[in-house]
């Protein structure tokens, strides 16, 4: 029976993590949740946008200026989405800058413009049930009659088509048009399916289909559910006419109600206190007036942050707006109220945008040189430290394969700079075996046999190694402190890379050497 | 096989040859800043930098010439653009460069949709059948004038700090004496290497930076290996003069420093060669480091400690106090 070593079990660990974080790159059709952990691509290698935002908060005080920040990413994101890009980055950088990447993205200046512009808050007056079906229904077969113009929607209609062509009485029964067939009826408002989003989004922003929808009504996607973003989401028809604008509202605020209140809507629970400038208590009044009974969408850049129901005619400009709110909710929903007009500008301070094909370009040419280097590395140390080398190969493969699962691991990406740090990683990888083999020669040639001398030489090794080691970690750290973007893929890469090879010479290869190369009493050790 | 066994090249002795190398190309990289100047890229200036390509998608149409483009760009009111060609003269892509020369006058955020603009209208014959956005943008960086700014102090702060740091853990590790020697060995890699840029006028962008850092670490990295081989020999040969023993260590580990540097060279050659247009700099940047710090690792840092022990008399000192801490 073996002995228990840590030295196998940190190995089988490393090897195990390792191939879970790779196998996404490899496989096809993983599970959902092992395939998510896939390495992303950085923007300079995909191409896309990316715009550094400073917000202007001078105007104000400091705590204000923190939140404004918040409310100005989650602004940003919400419009983004809209936009429909995959994998959208945005991140707070220091005090005052919002980062926003958009991978992939090909129409520079509407993103840029859709970013940069002022938020649009609008309260509308939501269709009633049988206005909105028959807004639904005119808008099917509009688009029926100018299927042409939509080819994502003439695909799915097409498709649908062939499923049903086997059974021809079920065709003809299936009235309902294919936009309504990406819209189901949910416990109170019309939803769209998760999987259905995306199309939803891109019909929604796009011009011709605006055309399509009949004159005085909009229709409108409700926001995402944060903590569930794969929910389904809601879609509400609107009427067009804004009966009120954020310039109307003089302030919101989460209230909560008290435990006792005989108002069950508001009992023990979060909810919005409104109040409105002195116009706009007076617009307030008549809306409310004109449509007790319905529903006022509360909308931020054409998204439905809230339909509350309107119960009665409400003067003196204050209001409240209850629900089935999270204390979370009731925040956002308040933030999204007082920054209607944001309150701290944004001017983009850097843009970068960096084409497809430049990227694709320099994956390939980027890859090439990996490739070549790596081979022409490998080949000499086969050469010039024989079985030593050969371990050494299989370490610097792992150590490849390392590097990129923990990228993978810690949602780093990978970046131009990124894949040269990786190169040079391959460089110096070697540099820990180097040291330990040339030191087991020396050791030989003072006449030890190959085991002490291998003792020996990994002792002595070991402490250069580390102190060689800690100095360029030293630079990464610095690297990453002080870097931005690529730079800092850059340093990531190069941290990782070190405590790879360091891993790999220490630990993996000597356990190799013991495991099958000095075993029992051999008299030579080829290195 | 074995290269360089049992080696005793006197590098202690040649030290005054290595010091007229180093103090030569040192003077020629001073002279290339004082005279040429930094090319700092528009990630430090701020302004606009746009990668396009003008070939024609209809056959016969020939791609636009550079004195084409530097027309449309002076006449409309960017007479101070920097145009050049990406690649050979028929690829027909070009990098315009828009500097904003003083912090207040900035390049407005509008330079790029103008420049785009400008490009699309006075070059029909090329944009036809071709998108924008995907075919004929490569890339484009603008830069507002704080970001630049805040850049460069940033990277300077960061090498500096990088050097601090060092200093401190070979101070802790080893002796202040080979903590300052072996960052001014350092130091003499990195200007002679900026050197190279001001004299070539090549860029000096973010990802040079990165390089230059690199540099920094790989090359204290060889200078620590020999420093480690120095402290351990000292209490072996404890007779003999420091100067003695500095040599045999460097000999000793001289066939590692020469297979590391050669596979790490080797690397950076080949990312350098195949890497592509992007990385090229930052490749040739990594190669010359990776020279200029293999020797300067062997030829200036040990004898530089070598000198300075000598001159301040403090060679039996220094020996005791290395070998008998940690």
């Amino acid at each position: 029976m073996k002995k228990f070593s840590w030295r196998g079990l940190s190995i089988i660990i490393f090897i195990c993590v390792t191939a879970f974080y790779l196998s996404p790159l490899a496989i096809p059709n993983l599970p959902e949740w092992w395939a998510k952990n896939k390495l992303k691509l950085g923007l300079d290698l995909k191409g896309g946008m990316q715009i550094l935002l400073e917000v202007d908060t001078s105007a104000l005080s400091a705590a204000d200026a923190r939140g404004a920040v918040d409310q100005n990413i989650k602004i940003i994101r919400e419009r983004i989405d809209q936009f429909g890009v995959a994998e959208p980055s945005i991140q707070k950088l220091g005090e005052n800058r919002i980062m926003v990447q958009l991978p992939g993205v090909s129409d520079f200046e509407a993103a840029e413009n859709l970013i940069k512009q002022t938020a649009m808050l609008e309260f509308k007056v939501v269709a009633q049930p049988d206005e909105a079906r028959r807004v639904l229904d005119l808008i099917d077969s509009n688009i029926k009659a100018n299927l042409d113009r939509f080819p994502a929607l003439a695909e799915l209609d097409r498709l649908d088509k062939a499923v049903l062509a086997e059974d021809d009485t079920l065709a003809q029964q299936t009235a309902a048009g294919v936009f309504s067939s990406l819209i189901r009826p949910g416990e109170m408002d019309y939803v769209v399916q998760f999987d259905s989003i995306r199309l939803m989004q891109e019909l929604l922003a796009d011009p011709s289909f605006q055309q399509m929808v009949p004159g005085g009504w909009q229709v409108s996607l409700e926001r995402a559910d944060s903590a569930n973003p794969r929910a389904d989401r809601s879609i509400h028809v609107l009427s067009s006419a804004v009966e009120l604008s954020g310039a109307d509202l003089a302030r919101a605020k989460v209230e909560y109600g008290s435990s006792t209140s005989t108002d069950p809507r508001i009992a023990n629970k979060p909810y919005i206190s409104i109040e409105m400038k002195r116009e706009g208590a007076r617009k307030f009044e008549r809306v409310t007036a004109d449509n007790v009974g319905k529903r006022l969408a509360i909308v931020l850049d054409n998204v439905v942050y809230s339909a509350p129901n309107i119960q009665e005619r409400i003067a003196g400009g204050r209001a409240q707006i209850t629900g089935r709110f999270t204390t979370s909710e009731a925040n956002e929903l308040s933030i999204v109220l007082n920054t209607g007009n944001l309150i701290a500008p944004i001017t983009p301070a850097s843009t970068s945008i960096i084409g497809a094909t430049l990227g694709s370009d320099s994956i390939k040419s980027g890859t090439m040189a990996g490739i070549i280097g790596l081979a022409i590395v490998m080949l000499f140390m086969l050469f010039y430290y024989k079985v030593g080398g050969l371990l050494t190969d299989l370490a610097l493969i792992f150590n490849v394969g390392f590097i990129l699962a923990m990228l993978t691991a810690f949602g780093g990406t990978l970046t131009l700079p990124g894949i040269a740090g990786m190169i040079l990683t391959i460089g110096m990888a070697v540099d820990a075996n180097v040291l330990v083999f040339e030191r087991i020669r020396e050791e030989l040639d003072t006449g030890k046999t190959p085991r002490s001398a291998m003792d020996a030489g990994y002792t002595r090794a070991t402490i250069t190694v580390w102190d060689a080691n800690i100095t360029t970690l030293i630079a990464a750290a610095v690297l990453y402190q002080f870097g931005t973007g690529p730079i800092r893929g850059f340093a990531i890469t190069l941290t990782i890379g070190i405590i790879g090879s360091m891993f790999c010479a220490l630990v993996f290869v000597r356990s190799l050497f013991d495991t099958f190369v000095v075993t029992g009493t051999k008299k030579t050790l080829s290195i | 096989m074995r290269l360089l066994k049992n080696t005793n090249i006197p590098f202690v002795g040649m030290r005054k040859v290595a010091y007229a190398i180093s103090i030569i190309l040192i003077l020629a990289a001073l002279v290339g800043l004082m005279v040429r100047g930094l090319n700092w890229s528009i990630d430090f200036t701020s302004g606009v930098a746009a990668k396009v390509d003008l070939k024609a998608a209809i056959p016969g149409v020939e791609a636009v010439r550079i004195d084409e483009l530097r027309n449309v760009l002076k006449t409309s009111g960017y007479p101070e653009a920097e145009i050049q060609h990406v690649g050979p003269v028929e690829a027909g892509t070009f990098m315009i460069k828009i500097k904003s020369s003083h912090a207040d006058d900035a390049v407005s955020s509008d330079t790029k949709t103008q420049i785009i603009r400008l490009i699309s209208e006075n070059f029909p014959k090329h944009m036809e059948g071709r998108d924008i956005n995907r075919d004929v943008i490569e890339e484009i960086y603008e830069v507002g004038p704080k970001v630049g700014g805040e850049l460069r102090t940033n990277s300077m702060l960061a090498v500096a700090i990088a050097l601090v740091l060092m200093i401190i853990y070979i101070w802790f590790r080893f002796e202040l004496i080979f903590g300052l020697m072996a960052i001014a060995a350092l130091a003499h890699d990195v200007l002679i290497i900026v050197g190279v840029f001001a004299l070539t006028g090549k860029e000096i962008t973010i990802q040079i930076i990165a390089a230059l850092l690199t540099i920094v670490g790989y090359s204290i990295n060889d200078t620590i290996v020999i420093f480690d081989r120095i402290r351990e020999d000292l209490k072996i040969r404890r007779k003999e003069p420091l100067e003695q023993v500095i040599n045999y260590s460097l000999n000793e580990t001289l066939s590692r420093t020469v297979v590391t540097s050669g596979t790490t060279f080797v690397t950076t050659l080949a990312l350098y060669l195949f890497g592509g247009q992007v990385l090229n700099d930052f490749a040739l940047a990594m190669c010359l480091g990776v020279i200029i710090g293999t020797y300067s690792s062997i030829f200036v840092a040990s004898n530089l400690v070598v000198d300075f022990t000598k001159a301040t008399h403090k060679e039996k000192q220094t020996a005791q106090h290395l070998t008998k801490r940690k």
